[in-house]
């Protein structure tokens, strides 16, 4: 049993096949953007970073570029870059190639400025599309898909229908050795005992607990007398009692199962089964982490309704509520209201992940169609 | 949140795992309903439970752990009696 995807020469599977237009640094997203609006099939990727940022975070931002650029999703990639900068074209295409992908670069102070430098991408697009146009999907076993999970604009519901739901899915794809990487560690706090338990060796609980620590003093430190609000009025009259309560609810998005490992931003892990990113709860910078550590998908739960997607692959969007599904229909694809109607949530699970199968073999989800893709790449620091 | 309309079984409450003391309500309850949920029944509210907050599936002294997701999600501030609603009057969570 499994699902039909593209199968790249690094034995990676994409379940989408991209030509990405990505930007190195800042200064190139007009270039990107122009080769865009040229060649609408393609799809392009810019971002606020570039120079003036602390070497951790030129690290974070290196290695979340290149895990874009190598995505198993991506057929093919061009990087723009402007060529005076630290987070060169060159360099970024270069160590993406290591996916065994044609990554191209282009640098516009080089190429002789920006006319120029579009000019010359339309011509390797169009070239890297009739390419991917060869490629075809195969058919192979659900060890090669990773799923990310996500919740934004919860409400009390969330931890009650589509959260739990995700998490039987999730348990189901770690039980045919995929993978599921959820991250937002700042909702983790009131989840640590239940967490550290799940951890597979103390290495991982420690490094979770460390994380979870360094997490609660930021709360403590930004909020201060206030912190008790990290649960809000909001949350306690639609019933939420406790901050455990509160994020035992985002955290059964996860499902059961161990956790295996603890890694960073945008870091690819190595272990297959729930994963846990360090990543902040900001749903864009949460789901461009989870991509470039190679998701192949996301399943996102929304209360309230976010219309998110990502560039690299399929954002799913999971309902808490039929009254949601109805109100924005063509931002959801998945309602998860009727276990509030007392249908037994297994059989709910079977249907969303049927779905995801669907998506993984090429239904395209809501967030797809609108074109409502967010990218941006975590920094710790403010920039110089 | 828009009409809901039950399960022909009655469900009116989700019981998230085996261990969980409280029950989470689906719907508004009046005082005097008794609780329907996939794996059981057998509770009868003592008091209103609003949608989505919880009740009581048995006897919790002050002081004991109230459990959810199958987690301790804080303890009883007060006894808490079958049947009643278990928010923030009587049950304590950690400090941040």
């Amino acid at each position: 049993m499994g699902f039909a995807g593209y199968r790249r020469a690094d034995g990676r599977v994409g379940v989408r096949n991209h030509v990405v237009v990505l930007s190195s640094v800042s200064c190139a997203n007009g270039v990107v953007d122009a080769i865009g609006r040229a060649v609408p099939d393609v799809v392009t990727i810019t971002h606020t970073e570039g120079c003036g940022r602390g070497p951790d975070d030129v690290t974070t931002a290196i290695r979340t570029l290149v895990g874009t650029a190598s995505h198993p999703n991506v057929a093919g990639a061009l990087v723009v870059g402007l060529g005076c900068e630290v987070i060169g074209a060159a360099m970024v295409a270069e160590r993406a190639r290591a996916g065994g992908r044609r990554v191209e670069f282009l640098g516009i102070q080089d190429t002789g400025g920006t006319p120029r430098t579009v000019e010359a991408g339309v011509r390797i697009v169009r070239d890297l599309l009739d390419e991917a146009a060869a490629v075809e999907r195969e058919e192979v076993g659900f060890q090669h898909l990773t799923m990310a999970v996500e919740c934004g604009g919860s409400d009390a519901m969330s931890g009650l229908t589509a959260n739990p739901t995700l998490g039987l899915v999730a348990d189901w794809l770690v039980g045919q050795g995929g993978t599921v990487i959820m991250s937002e560690v700042t909702e983790f706090i009131g989840a640590e005992d239940a967490a550290g338990q799940r951890c597979t060796t103390d290495e991982v609980r420690e490094r979770l607990l460390g994380l979870l620590a360094g997490q609660r003093q930021r709360v403590k430190d930004s909020l201060g007398p206030f912190a008790h609000l990290v649960i809000a009025p909001g949350n306690a009259e639609g019933g939420l009692s406790s901050i455990e309560e509160k994020s035992l609810g985002s955290f059964a998005k996860g499902g059961h199962t161990p956790i295996r490992q603890v890694v960073d931003y945008a870091e690819a892990p190595v272990e297959h089964g729930l994963v846990v990113m360090d990543t902040p709860g900001s749903d864009v910078f949460s789901m461009t982490g989870k991509f470039a550590g190679g998701a192949q998908l996301l399943v996102f739960t929304t209360g309230r309704g976010s219309p998110a997607g990502s560039p690299l692959g399929p954002v799913v969007k999971v309902s808490t509520t039929t009254d949601l599904f109805e109100r924005m229909p063509d931002d959801i694809d998945f309602d998860a209201g009727p276990v509030l109607a007392g249908r037994p949530m297994a059989e709910v699970a079977d249907d969303l992940r049927e779905l995801v199968i669907e998506v993984a073999e090429g239904r395209t989800t809501c967030a797809e169609r609108n074109r409502t893709d967010l990218f941006a790449i975590h920094s710790a620091g403010p920039p110089f | 949140m828009g009409k809901m309309r039950l399960h022909d079984a009655g469900t009116n409450v989700v019981v998230i795992d085996p261990a969980d003391n409280v029950a989470t309500a689906l719907v508004d309850l009046a005082a005097g309903t008794p609780l329907r949920w996939a794996d059981g029944e057998g509770v009868t509210t003592v008091e209103p439970i609003p949608s989505g907050h919880k009740v009581a599936l048995r006897d919790i002294s002050a002081g004991d752990p109230v459990r959810k997701y199958g987690q301790v999600i804080g303890v009883a501030s007060a006894r808490v009696g079958l049947g009643s609603l278990v928010h923030t009057h009587n049950l304590t969570g950690q400090e941040v």
